[in-house]
């Protein structure tokens, strides 16, 4: 563990602004090794205008203003699916991911779980969620348990219904690809981050008959999803789905300003293409390249 | 209050640290790293503080597994005997584990070493490699669902699969020597085209979640509501 100095630097927001304000050499001398990354810099513009947009879109949203989401099959038919394994009699398999609780797409699932376990909880539906990593394991159980408590059914979760297998990447999918194969969940829902284990769990889900759903921003494992579930969350999507169940104009607003970014995005490359094709000059790529 | 209000304020330090120390810099903290940038030196801190909570929330999915498997053993449940299997396993290499790192320093203990190394190397690596090598055998079956000619995409799919596929056997360059550059040219357009459509909006997508964590709307992988 790292020792700390005696007299620790201030770290207020204040000393950095000003010496923001007095430019990055003199902040420096200043305050004594406060100042802006310059080599960043144009990763901060980008984060800055990001999260405006960001930060004004929710206020809009706020004021009450009707909010088009496109429709997203994958996530419309989780009741579906759900709906099926409650006729069938069978569990819901719910598997977040391989990885941390550091990692987005491991909290966007869990936003997903929180949803499907809420429905398990109202049809009275068994649910299971195997987990490969303790920290994700510990949030998966709260999640689950406050949905249970939400739908006013906590007499239904049991400790069983989230628990942890291993932290090995292949005994995880070994052990998952099991329950599978001998319990045939009615339904599979496959949402976070997958590596080498996404095609292995798919593949096993979909010759049970099970009804799959996956979700995933890892661009490896899409094709593998793609092919082998009925239903899957492409990249964004996936991140967009906490909102778009939820249907909370705030959390909407900032799936828009996120839509509106991407579209400067979309027209600054068209321009830059543009301007490479018919003119030559590549100085609009050769400065997105360099910064 | 504490129980909500808490957790947001953590999340919002945490999550504004790293990126913090990317756009700024402070004065070094550390007497070690007196050059260092302060702010990159809190948020490694945290994230070696995470490593620890990570090793304690390990040890509470091990009592889980023994809790689960346990219950399961004992009401003769679906499977029972995989979970037989399972904790005997996990017993084994555990006993034999510690007792390797406990015996490390002594190097006459050298059957303490083998032992473990019999387990990992006889046991353990021939399982996952097995489970790995299922792959070959998956991608096969998918791909055969993937290629029937169902519709016109179905039809692209196929049709391109089958170029770079030949396209890297020497069999068929040999016969169509324009062919490499065929499959380089689908690989590099419009295959990496859809695939930075695809990373980009993954990647605002992120940050966009990233920002309503932050800001503290998406609060439900905390088992909060909107309202709490």
């Amino acid at each position: 563990m790292h020792r700390h100095r005696s007299r620790p630097a201030p770290l207020g927001a204040a000393s950095l602004l000003l010496a923001l304000a007095a430019g990055p050499a003199a902040a420096q001398e200043a305050s004594g090794g406060w100042g802006l990354r310059e080599e960043n810099l144009s990763a901060l513009v980008l984060f800055a205008f990001f999260s405006i947009v960001i930060l004004i879109s929710i206020r809009l949203a706020r004021t009450g203003r009707p909010l088009f989401v496109r429709r997203i099959a994958g996530l419309n038919a989780v009741e579906e699916a759900i709906g099926r394994a409650t006729e069938l009699g069978r569990k819901v398999l719910y598997v977040p991911g391989i990885m941390s609780i550091d990692e987005v797409q491991t909290l966007a699932s869990l936003a997903v779980l929180k949803h499907v376990a809420k429905h398990t909880a109202e049809y009275g539906t068994p649910l299971d969620v195997p987990n490969k990593d303790p920290l994700t394991y510990a949030a998966a159980r709260e999640t689950v348990k406050e949905a249970y408590l939400e739908a006013g059914r906590p007499d239904l979760f049991n400790d069983e219904m989230v628990h942890y297998v291993t932290y090995d990447q292949f005994a995880f999918t070994a052990a998952v690809s099991g329950v599978m194969v001998r319990e045939k969940p009615a339904a599979n829902f496959l949402v976070g981050s997958f590596y080498a284990e996404s095609l292995l769990l798919a593949e096993a889900g979909q010759a049970t008959g099970a009804i799959q759903i996956a979700g995933t921003a890892e661009v490896a494992q899409i094709p593998f999803f793609v092919v082998t579930c009925d239903y899957t969350l492409i990249g964004e999507e996936l991140y967009a789905a906490s909102a778009y169940l939820s249907r909370e104009p705030v959390m909407l607003g900032s799936v828009k300003g996120q839509d509106f970014v991407k579209f400067v995005l979309l027209v600054w490359i068209v321009v830059g293409l543009l301007l490479a094709t018919f003119t030559g000059n590549l100085a609009l790529q050769d400065w997105l390249m360099s910064q | 209050m504490f129980k909500k209000r808490l957790p947001l304020l953590l999340t919002f330090i945490a999550g504004m640290l790293p990126i913090f120390s990317f756009f700024f810099r402070a004065p070094a903290l550390l007497e070690d790293d007196p050059t260092g940038n302060g702010v990159v030196q809190v948020s490694d801190t945290f994230e070696q503080w995470m490593v620890i909570l990570a090793a304690g929330a390990l040890l509470l999915g091990v009592v889980n597994v023994f809790q689960v498997n346990l219950k399961k053993i004992s009401n003769r449940g679906k499977g029972w005997p995989y979970a037989v299997v399972f904790l005997t396993a996990l017993i084994v290499t555990a006993v034999f584990g510690l007792w390797d790192a406990f015996a490390r320093a002594d190097i006459t203990a050298w059957y303490a070493h083998a032992a473990y190394q019999w387990i990992v190397e006889a046991g353990f690596k021939p399982l996952q490699a097995t489970m790995f090598s299922l792959l070959a055998f998956y991608v096969a079956s998918a791909a055969f669902r993937a290629f029937r000619v169902r519709n016109v995409e179905a039809g692209i799919l196929l049709a391109a699969a089958l170029l770079i596929m030949l396209g890297v056997n020497p069999y068929v360059v040999r016969a169509l020597p324009f062919l490499p550059d065929l499959t380089q040219w689908t690989l590099n357009i419009p295959n990496a085209a859809a695939q930075r459509g695809i990373i980009i909006g993954a990647a605002l997508g992120a940050a966009s979640m990233a920002l309503r964590i932050l800001i503290g709307i998406e609060r439900s992988y905390l088992g909060l509501q909107k309202g709490e």
